[in-house]
């Protein structure tokens, strides 16, 4: 019985992750075809906020808990690669390292308390959070205070993790960054952990009554997405070859990451892509068209792309890819007399 | 040998008492009922011994340790699992993946906590809705599902409340036919429940709880001439006349 059921389940994600792996084996080759810096940079935001829609994604969309607060995991993996390399002149990944386990060690300890709060709640408590570490990094003179770290120049390479003359280099590097968090996700969506995530959000005492330790699973989930948020937080440093509090440190850099992964599909694998995909380049090229209108009217535009979208498709991107999907499989099923309900 | 042990279990809400020193035992093996009026406190001994609530007396044995006020998963894991009378399925979960969700407790390997979920959707009859969001389910299903998923921990006592109320005839009898394909694998347990086709065939024991009082506990053959137990369910007037109609004349 359930062969059958994974068989047809399999043929069906088989058709979208085919989708998936041949955009993914092309990737790979895009600076080929061009190396148009603009092109690139567009390409390498996309990549960037997928990959942090995507951590952002463990604990907001499998396991329902909207965290406003991951600026400050941003924040802190950007600053351990800029403090590995301008405070301690020595290359940025041990830097990283040290970034990741301090953000994942910051969650836990702010979520801890925050985690007594469920629904909104925690988002609020979460935007507080945001807040407190702002100032407190603003006026913190070890790390730089406001006025942030100078990258000096070094050598160009994968060593520094620095490039000069062309956008190539990072554009690999997000491109590593995205397969890593993405198969990281892959792997916790189809094992124990990520159908505990996704319990927890949908009932927490049901998953408790199954045996699930749920405080367990939302602390786990938020140093994991904490973690992966300050790989995301210390390419983008190494990126701009510099950092200042409210570059990385601020509501609006948090609310990119809730935003990027709603619009595309919460709780789902491509989701934080698909956002990505059309969220930047919509983002980017507003403002190469009409950013010098002023007055911000790019960001106007922007702002009412983002209204339309959630108005025609509230489930996200996602939601007209199943459209599709289902219009594609509707002839098909209803031979079968059958209905489409499996998600990619 | 006891499987559950609840000795003057006692839960107060404020002034209210829904609980007030009840006891009892579930043997190992065994099928106990438990019943009484609406209000009688029936699921807030439920919520008691899976650790929902923390009871404000008594003590509970669960498989020879004292349980009492452990947290739910805690309870779970030890092997007391129950079902939701208000059904909680995991909404945008599919059938499947909500009783796997059950099955992971006791196997974190996938293969074996997807066999052992497919045997669960198999003996509450869900296979043709296992695809389905549980959301969609009808109340009858997402009744069936509860049990599935509890079902699927594989617990040492199950606790099932009300897994028939408000269902139709027809559903009423697959959920009927369920608990007797789980009684024939010999899974001990505590059923609550008020339709009493249901219950009274199948229970070795009924306990009867009226007011937060255990006010009788028996096999149900004896429970259903209990005086104190008509006039629980049916006014005192009734179990007057039942008394005199026996010939113990009235007690007063």
């Amino acid at each position: 019985m359930v062969n059958s059921l994974q068989r047809k389940a399999f043929t069906r994600k088989d058709a979208v992750w085919l989708v998936f792996l041949a955009i993914l084996a092309l990737l790979p080759l895009l600076p080929v075809v061009t190396a148009n810096s603009f092109r690139m940079h567009v390409m390498i935001l996309i990549l960037l906020f997928a990959s942090m829609a995507q951590a952002w994604n463990i604990i907001g969309g499998y396991c329902g808990q909207v965290s406003f607060g991951h600026s400050v995991f941003f924040g802190i993996g950007a600053y351990g690669a800029g403090m590995a390399v301008v405070t301690y002149g020595g290359l940025p990944w041990p830097g990283i390292l040290i970034g990741m386990i301090v953000a994942a060690i910051v969650a836990v300890i702010i979520s801890y308390p925050c985690f007594k709060l469920s629904g909104h709640y925690f988002a609020i408590a979460t935007f507080a959070i945001v807040e407190i570490f702002n100032r407190a990094f603003l006026v913190w003179d070890w790390i730089g205070g406001a006025l942030g770290l100078d990258y000096p120049l070094a050598d160009e390479g994968l060593k520094n993790l620095m490039w000069h003359n062309s956008k190539v280099g990072y554009y690999y590097c997000a491109l590593v960054i995205f397969v890593l968090i993405f198969g990281i996700v892959r792997w916790l969506e189809s094992n124990r952990f990520g159908y505990y995530m996704r319990a927890v959000r949908e009932g927490q005492e049901t998953a408790e009554s199954l045996g699930v330790n749920s405080t367990a699973v939302k602390l786990t989930a938020m140093a994991l997405s904490a973690a992966m948020a300050a790989i995301c937080g210390a390419f983008f440093v190494q990126y701009n070859l510099r950092v200042d509090p409210p570059m990385v440190m601020s509501l609006d850099m948090s609310m990119k990451f809730v935003l990027v992964t709603i619009l595309g599909g919460s709780g789902t694998l491509v989701g934080p892509l698909l956002g990505a995909a059309v969220l930047i380049p919509m983002q980017e090229y507003t403002r190469a068209l009409w950013g010098g209108l002023g007055g911000g009217v790019d960001l106007i535009v922007f702002g009412l792309l983002i209204i339309l979208m959630v108005i025609k498709q509230p489930a996200g991107m996602i939601g007209i890819v199943r459209d599709v999907r289902s219009w594609f499989f509707k002839k098909r099923d209803a031979a079968k007399g059958d209905v489409p309900y499996d998600t990619p | 040998m006891t499987l559950l042990d609840v000795q003057n279990v006692t839960m107060k809400f404020g002034e209210l008492v829904a609980n007030d020193r009840v006891s009892f035992t579930v043997e190992a093996g065994s099928i106990v009922g438990l019943i009484g009026p609406n209000g009688a406190g029936k699921t807030t001994l439920f919520n008691c011994i899976s650790g929902l609530y923390k009871p404000t007396g008594g003590r509970i044995v669960f498989d020879g340790e004292d349980i009492t006020g452990l947290k739910p998963y805690r309870i779970a894991r030890k092997g007391a699992v129950r079902t939701f009378q208000v059904v909680r399925p995991l909404k945008d979960m599919s059938v499947f993946d909500n009783v796997l969700v059950g099955a992971f407790l006791r196997s974190s390997e996938k293969r074996e906590a997807f066999d052992r979920a497919a045997e669960c959707i198999r003996l509450c009859s869900l296979e043709s809705l296992q695809e389905r969001p549980a959301g969609d389910l009808s109340i009858g299903g997402k009744k069936r599902l509860e049990m599935a998923r509890a079902l699927a921990t594989r617990p040492k006592l199950l606790m099932l409340d009300e897994v028939m109320a408000g269902l139709t005839s027809t559903e009423v009898k697959a959920s009927v036919e369920v608990i007797r394909r789980l009684r024939e694998s010999g899974i001990t347990m505590m059923i609550v429940e008020h339709v009493m086709e249901g219950i009274m065939p199948i229970a070795d024991k009924i306990v009867v709880l009226d007011g937060g009082v255990k006010i009788a506990e028996d096999a149900p053959k004896n429970i259903v001439h209990d005086p104190r137990v008509i006039e629980a369910y049916l006014g005192s007037k009734y179990s007057k006349r039942y008394r005199a109609l026996r010939g113990d004349g009235p007690l007063g």
